[in-house]
This record gives C-alpha cells, sequence and structure tokens, in this order.
C-alpha cells in the first residue's frame, strides 16, 4: 500500500553496512479467508530493537512467528542469518536455535525443574555437558534476579518470575536475536516492571529484539524503530517520537488515540 | 457419595452406611440361596487349588504379555496417528476401528480358526496373547493420543522455538508430560484386559475361567466353581482399580 518505509530505512542504514540478520520479503500467511499477515516487508538488522504495535488480530503475533517459522508463509521469502526460506518451508531447528522466543503464557516446561527449563535445549540441541550447561544456566538466572528459585518448579512461581525464566531459558541457547510476543500482557501489573527491566537490560547489552507489545513507555525508551501494523499489513514505521508525537498514518493516530483513552 | 469426596476420608456415618449395604445385599443372597436348599461343598474348590493357582497364574501371564504387545502396538500406532502424512495417519485410523468396531471374540475366533492355521501355527496361548495384545493396542493407541492432545500446543512451540526438532520436542516436552496423564487410564485398559482375557478359555487356553469351567465339569458344583472364579479375578482386579483411581487424582491437573 502507501510504504516502502522499513525497507528503505534498512537500506538507509548505512553505506556497507552487514546484511539484514532477519528480512521478510513479501511474506503472506492466511488462517482460511483471513489473512493474518499480507505482504509484508520488513528488515532487521543486528543490533536493532524493533517493537511492533496495533489492534489485537491485527497480525503482529503472526508476523513474529513468521520470522522463527512456527508459522509458514504462503507467499514470500523469509531470509534468516543470511539463510533463505522460501514460502511453505520450515527453517531447521538449528536456524530456530539462533532465535530465541518468549510467549505471552510463557509456556515454561511444568515437568522441569527451573535449572531443567534452561538446560534441556543446550544440552540436547547444543549438546553442551549437563555441568557447563548448568553453570550458564545458573549466570542467566542470577542475571534475572532468580538466582534462588533454580531448583523451584515452574508452578510455583509467579508470573513475574515465570517470565523471567523464560526469557533465560531463551537466552540459554545464545541467540542471535529475541522475539517478543506481548511478554506482559498476562502479566499482573506489579510485575509488568520486573520484565521490563530485564528486557531493558537486554537491550542496553546489544541484543537485536523484536517485540510486540502494548507498553508505549517501553517502546518509547528502548525501540529503535516502531512498527505499526493493522489487517494484517505494516501499515508505517519510524522511530518512536516521529510514530507517537506525529503519528504518520491516520490509522495509527487512531489506534493511539484508543489505547491512551484506555489507560 | 459426592464426585471427587476422598474415600479416605470416610466418616463414621458413611462407614456404617456401607456396612449396611454390604450386610443387606449378603442377606439376600444368603437367603435366596438357602430357600434353594443348595449343598455347598467347598472341598472341592480346596481340592482344585493347584489348578485355580494354575490358571491364575497363565491369566496373569496372558494379560500381562498382551499387555507389553498392546503398549508397544499402541505407542506405534499413535505415532502413526499423529503423523503429518494423511496415509500415514489412515493406517493407524484403519486398525484402531477395525479392532474396537469387533468383539474380541470375534477377533479371538478369527486369529485361532483362519490366520493360525494359513501360517500353519498352532500355539493357543501364543496366539491368544497376540490376539489379546492387537485388541489392546488399538486401545493404548487412542489413550496415548488423546494424552499427547491433551498437552497444550503452546508446550510443542516453546520446544521447537528453542531449537529442538520435532521429535525431541515429543521424547523431551510433549511425551513425558502425556505419559502422567495416561498412567490411569492404561491401568484402567490393564483392568479390562485381564477380564477380558477370560474369552480365551474359548480356544482351548487353560486359563483361569477354562479351568473354573473344567471344575464345574467334573465335579457339577457350579456354584462353588464359578463363585471361585469370580473371586478370583476380583483379587486382581480390585486392587488395580484403586490403584487407577489413586493414580486418577494424583494426576488430574490442579488437585
Ligand atoms: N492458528 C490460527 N488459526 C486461525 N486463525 C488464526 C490463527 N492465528 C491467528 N489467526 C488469525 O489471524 C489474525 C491475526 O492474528 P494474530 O497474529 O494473533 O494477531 P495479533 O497478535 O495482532 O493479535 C486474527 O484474525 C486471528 O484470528
Ligand atoms: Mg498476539
Amino acid at each position: 500500500m502507501t510504504e516502502a518505509a522499513p525497507a528503505a530505512q534498512g537500506a538507509g542504514a548505512g553505506a556497507g553496512a552487514a546484511p539484514p540478520l532477519v528480512a521478510l520479503r513479501g511474506v503472506s500467511k492466511r488462517f482460511g479467508e483471513v489473512v493474518a499477515v499480507d505482504r509484508a516487508h520488513l528488515e532487521i538488522r543486528r543490533g536493532e530493537k524493533l517493537v511492533v504495535i496495533g489492534p489485537s488480530g491485527s497480525g503482529k503475533s503472526t508476523l513474529i512467528r513468521l520470522i522463527n517459522g512456527l508459522e509458514v508463509a504462503d507467499e514470500g521469502e523469509v531470509e534468516l542469518l543470511g539463510q533463505r526460506i522460501h514460502a511453505h518451508h520450515e527453517p531447521p531447528p538449528s536456524l530456530r536455535a539462533e532465535c530465541g522466543m518468549v510467549f505471552q503464557h510463557f509456556h515454561l516446561f511444568p515437568h522441569l525443574r527451573v535449572l531443567d527449563n534452561l538446560t534441556l535445549a543446550p544440552r540436547h540441541v547444543r549438546r553442551l555437558p549437563r555441568a557447563e550447561a548448568e553453570a550458564r544456566a545458573r549466570e542467566l538466572l542470577a542475571r534475572v534476579g532468580l538466582a534462588g528459585k533454580a531448583a523451584a518448579w515452574p508452578a510455583e512461581l509467579s508470573g513475574g518470575e515465570k517470565q523471567r525464566v523464560a526469557i533465560a531459558r531463551a537466552l540459554a541457547m545464545q541467540p542471535q536475536i529475541m522475539l517478543f510476543d506481548e511478554p506482559t500482557s498476562a502479566l499482573d501489573p506489579e510485575m509488568v516492571g520486573e520484565v521490563l527491566e530485564v528486557m531493558r537490560e537486554l537491550a542496553q547489552g546489544g541484543m537485536t529484539m523484536v517485540v510486540v507489545t502494548h507498553e508505549m513507555g517501553f517502546a518509547r525508551a528502548v525501540a529503535d524503530r516502531v512498527v505499526f501494523m493493522d489487517a494484517g499489513r505494516i501499515v508505517c514505521s519510524g522511530p518512536p517520537a516521529a510514530m507517537f508525537d506525529r503519528p504518520p498514518h491516520p490509522r495509527l493516530q487512531a489506534f493511539l488515540a484508543r489505547i491512551l483513552s484506555a489507560r | 457419595m459426592r464426585y471427587g469426596a476422598r474415600s479416605q476420608a470416610l466418616t463414621g456415618r458413611q462407614l456404617a452406611a456401607r456396612a449396611a449395604v454390604l450386610g443387606l445385599v449378603g442377606g439376600a443372597l444368603w437367603l435366596a440361596l438357602a430357600r434353594m436348599e443348595y449343598r455347598w461343598d467347598w472341598s472341592v474348590v480346596w481340592d482344585y487349588r493347584a489348578q485355580f493357582a494354575a490358571g491364575l497364574e497363565l491369566t496373569l501371564l496372558l494379560s500381562l504379555g498382551g499387555m507389553a504387545i498392546g503398549m508397544a502396538l499402541g505407542a506405534v500406532g499413535c505415532l502413526l496417528r499423529v503423523s503429518q502424512r494423511d496415509a500415514v495417519r489412515f493406517v493407524a485410523l484403519l486398525y484402531v476401528e477395525l479392532v474396537r468396531g469387533t468383539p474380541l471374540l470375534v477377533q479371538l475366533l478369527i486369529a485361532y480358526y483362519c490366520v493360525a492355521p494359513r501360517l500353519g501355527y498352532d500355539q493357543p496361548r501364543i496366539i491368544g496373547m497376540a490376539a489379546l495384545g492387537v485388541f489392546a493396542g488399538a486401545y493404548v493407541a487412542e489413550i496415548l493420543r488423546a494424552g499427547l492432545e491433551s498437552i497444550e500446543r503452546g508446550q510443542t512451540e516453546a520446544a521447537l522455538a528453542l531449537g529442538l526438532s520435532r521429535w525431541q520436542a515429543l521424547r523431551l516436552v510433549v511425551g513425558p508430560q502425556a505419559l502422567r496423564r495416561v498412567i490411569p487410564p492404561l491401568t484402567g485398559q490393564f483392568v479390562s484386559l485381564v477380564k477380558d482375557s477370560s474369552l480365551l478359555s474359548i480356544i482351548a487356553i487353560a486359563e483361569l475361567t477354562k479351568r473354573a469351567e473344567l471344575l464345574q465339569a467334573s465335579s457339577l458344583r457350579v456354584f462353588e466353581a464359578y463363585l471361585t472364579l469370580a473371586a478370583l479375578y476380583l483379587a486382581i482386579t480390585f486392587p488395580l482399580s484403586r490403584l487407577a483411581a489413586r493414580l486418577e487424582r494424583r494426576f488430574t491437573p490442579g488437585d
């Protein structure tokens, strides 16, 4: 439709810049009659922090799930770490391993203790020896403020703790990019802060991040670029200040007005 | 009793009520038998104890063997059933529907009189055990499939997102969680199989039921032979049913 902005911005990122970490090229995904994502173009550079906003059902989750292949494209091409994945194809597990993902509802493994949640993939995918995997897992737990919870069961944790464990579990694979799908939407309000704090530190550490969220304060503080989706389309994108203070599209303006009045 | 009420927390009143029910049922039975002026002779059962023991042993052996075969076939059937390919799923569907849609007795007759002779095979016990296994496998496949499908999709997605293969996701994440949920229904399936194994008596296997029939035929003591038979089955199935019920409570989510 109107915008070719994302691609232009990706390309303008500096002469001789490295190829994008992720590129979606004309990617569409349908569920029956519903076009969840409609010919999306998006490039994400290494180290970039992208925040995806938009109304419920606009295709935000589908968009980021297309990146790591939890959804398979019907059209177009996904490029991940230089590897092209054509429509109707799943990325190989080795490529997914480079893409950490954090879900709205945590999806911790309830039959494993916290420490084993963190070491499962490093041991079975990266083939790390148990001792090494555990040492690294304990470091990560300390980093998210949960050093004391290694032996706990997921069911014993609060929502905020669960989500911090989920972040640590994803980081244990030392991914090159982290995808967050509304990581604070299922949390009680008093626990949102502790999770956003962990994400903020991760961003400061230089991680490439794609975050679907309604936390506009986080978007403003952390995002390099905000992408607005509506009805399956990427409608517009730009730096947070520009997007929030002078919304370049009437639908974004309407969306922002709605969520601000809801607060 | 209220649904979900715990049996170990029976009150004195409940115990008294249960005792009254047992007393009434027992009394009615005793009266009915007394009116017939039946003359009991339990000595034939006692004299036959070695045969009963051998029958019990064979029944347990055939049931356990049948269940083992059933678990293996069920695991394979379940994996086929959740395959990505329609033709593969159809193979499993065919197996499950054919077996579950026909009586075990008919399957035994076909196995013993149609299939085994064509293969030149005449080991009734092996044929019987295999038939029990094929029978149980269809039910086990469905129990396992229901177990897998009861685990929310987010578990598989989280595993895949971490870089696990589909097989690893099944083996390390979904399978272990499903296993806990299928232990109670599998125990129940085994209880059914022990009872169903009585049908093996019609293909000349000297398991428990066949032994009781032989005793009845030689002694003409119908009541003693068949009441003992019922009691022996109960001696196996009752503890297992209780165990299944306990496991059910233990593994019910949110309990
Ligand atoms: N697995 C699915 N099956 C059917 N429809 C789906 C599925 N996932 C998403 N959709 C539909 O696709 C559209 C976009 O969904 P989603 O990407 O979850 O939006 P958002 O995350 O922005 O709320 C919605 O209309 C939703 O109902
Ligand atoms: Mg969503």
